[in-house]
């Protein structure tokens, strides 16, 4: 522990880069271009109910960096990531924080060409995307590897508003190596710590349980880095279980996760994280996730089945009417809260 | 009288048996979490698990299938962030984590991000370090639960997702990691290895039932160190068993495997 008067004893302070990582920053952290941004940006209480389909053709451009809110399959804007497959974005810049059938879906339209990888190509216990692990082989896709703190410790900085937030992680590996962070020795303790620069997304899209049309909401169960999210990116899409009234976001402002400010556009899409998991909604459509990972394999069907349940689609809720409706829905439901293990059911 | 029981079912039986009761542990989904649930029924009803997505101390129904479900957040006493389970981790509260990889080195380094061609054009692509670098690089005790054969263990890590012991000796802290943490054993089907305290190199201490130290070592791509009394693995109960195959996982995701 170095004193204060130790501190001032040497003439000129300069921190130490001890190493910097060799792989790619895709996003400015630099905190000033992000304030010039949001003091553009409206503060008005104004209706932002639109549809998906207008916010993404508003919203998310070709090249953008996106970041998509929830873990994976649990809590994610799979509606939106299907309409961006019918939009037909490509080129974008992607945030891999713990993704799983959201980037399934976007390698499956090819929709991002660098990557920030935390987790990706994956879906946990139900094995890896055989799609997700072919467009990673191929060499298109320029990535940069991170960890999951990590991300939510760069879309952390971004939420505070400073360019890079410490750690301790990453330190000796080739995470590191392949990583655009720098360890640098630590001015109080001598200790070696990992950098982590600020990440603002140009767009991310949350899919939350309720919101009113302003843009307030409320998301139950696990955020991961959800708050921090709303609060980094540039423009905010919420698509919601259901609209609810400000009146009722009002009765009880502790339930509010994100203020109405940090959000363009609200999207009333009821099992908007079909086939996935919305706690205490309905459970993930297994069934229909191993139907996924199966029908990869073969490049002609997989074709076959993404025209018939993405790119033929009106709507998330063609897919859904496709995929069982609403009994589907309701089985789901009754798995959810367990009730299919409860006596007589 | 013995009973029948496959090598996954063992594994997760022994390395259920490490987790004391009131120990925190960060975990992920699969054979791990199994190892979890049957300490928590067992022997530690106060183990207090924590999953990456934000979930702390859940009372799981059964297995979850993503680490961010339902499940994983079932009867727990908070649900919070992934920075705030990470941090938690970092300044020091977590005593366990179980962590898994395609490679392991000698001296625990993990591999789970790529095998084969380049980072940028990889031959094999796996899913990156998730949180296993994070729950590798703050956990007090790192410990691997994965099937021995010579192909995942390997002299050398293609690529270090994760940190063991580094290049062994004081390696680790020299990087900068927490002083205190790295790994601590590894659970096979064939055996249970732990790290000698000077080289850091893997060392076997016990041989599974119906395994060989020969065994061991040529289902191994690098020389093991043999701890000066190497003891016999006690097979699993069959309170263990039946815990494990009607609680823990009755539709056999795991253990089926």
């Amino acid at each position: 522990m170095k004193t204060q008067a130790m501190i001032e004893e040497q003439e000129y302070m300069t921190i130490n880069i001890i190493k910097k990582g060799m792989g790619e920053l895709f996003t400015d952290p630099d905190p000033d271009h992000a304030r010039r941004f949001f003091q553009k940006k409206t503060r008005k209480m104004v209706n932002k109910a639109m549809t998906l389909s207008e916010a993404i053709k508003t919203f998310v451009h070709d090249g953008d960096y996106l970041a998509t809110g929830g873990f994976g399959g649990n809590r994610s804007p799979i509606a939106a990531c299907h309409e961006i497959l019918r939009q037909g974005r490509t080129k974008m810049g992607f945030c891999g924080h713990t993704t799983t059938h959201d980037f399934e879906i976007l390698c499956a339209g090819e929709a991002f060409d660098r990557l920030d990888a935390g987790y990706i190509v994956g879906l946990e216990a139900r094995g890896l995307s055989p799609c997700a692990r072919k467009y990673m082989q191929s060499g298109r896709v320029r990535v940069t590897e991170w960890t999951n703190y990590s991300l939510s410790a760069r879309i952390r900085a971004a939420a505070m508003g400073v360019p890079f937030v410490p750690a301790r992680n990453l330190l000796g590996t080739d995470t590191f190596d392949t990583s655009a962070s720098m360890i640098i020795e630590c001015p109080y303790t001598g200790k070696k710590l990992s950098l982590h620069p600020a990440l603002y997304p140009d767009v991310a899209i949350i899919h939350v349980h309720e919101s009113d049309v302003y843009g307030n909401c409320r998301i139950r169960g696990i955020l991961k880095s959800d708050n921090d999210l709303a609060r980094a990116a540039k423009r905010t899409i919420i698509t919601c279980e259901r609209l609810i009234s400000n009146e009722e976001i009002r009765r009880d402002p502790s339930e509010t996760t994100i203020p109405y400010f940090l959000v363009d556009a609200v999207c009333e899409v009821p099992f908007g994280n079909y086939p996935g998991n919305m706690v205490y909604e309905y459970f993930s459509d297994e069934e229909h996730l191993r139907e996924w990972l199966k029908v990869e394999e073969d490049p002609d069907l997989f074709r076959e089945f993404l025209k018939k349940n993405i790119y033929d689609c009106k709507d998330h809720h063609e897919y859904i009417n496709k995929n069982g409706g609403m009994e589907k829905m309701l089985r789901l439901r009754t798995i959810e809260h367990l009730l299919h293990k409860e006596a007589n059911k | 009288m013995t009973t029948a029981y496959n090598p996954m079912e063992l594994m997760i039986c022994v390395a259920a048996r490490e987790l004391e009761d009131g120990a925190t542990l960060a975990v992920g989904t699969g054979a791990p979490c199994a190892a979890a649930m049957l300490a928590q029924k067992l022997n530690s009803p106060n183990l207090s698990i924590m999953f990456e997505a934000g979930s702390i101390s859940p009372q799981l129904p059964e297995m979850p299938i993503s680490v961010g479900d339902s499940r994983a957040g079932h009867k727990a006493v908070m649900v919070s962030t992934m920075g705030a389970v990470m941090e938690t981790c970092q300044r020091g509260y977590v005593d366990y984590t179980f962590l898994g990889g395609a490679q392991i080195d000698k001296y625990g380094n993990l591999n789970s991000t790529y095998v084969g061609g380049t980072h940028q054009k990889p031959k094999v692509r796996f899913p990156g370090s998730g949180g296993a670098n994070d729950f590798g690089s703050f956990c007090w005790k790192m410990m691997v639960l994965t099937v021995q054969d010579a192909r995942r263990f390997v002299e050398k890590c293609e690529f270090i997702t994760t940190p063991g012991w580094l290049q062994g000796g004081n390696s680790r802290y020299e990087a900068g990691l927490p002083e205190g943490t790295g790994p601590y054993k590894v659970f096979t089907n064939m055996a249970i290895m732990d790290f000698e305290p000077e080289s850091k190199r893997m060392r076997i201490i016990s041989v599974n039932p119906g395994y060989s130290i020969k065994d061991v070592q040529d289902n191994c791509g690098f020389e093991l160190l043999k701890a000066p009394k190497i003891t016999e693995t006690e097979p699993p109960t069959e309170m263990e068993l039946r815990v494990l195959r009607e609680e823990v996982d009755p539709h056999r995701y795991v253990i089926g495997r």
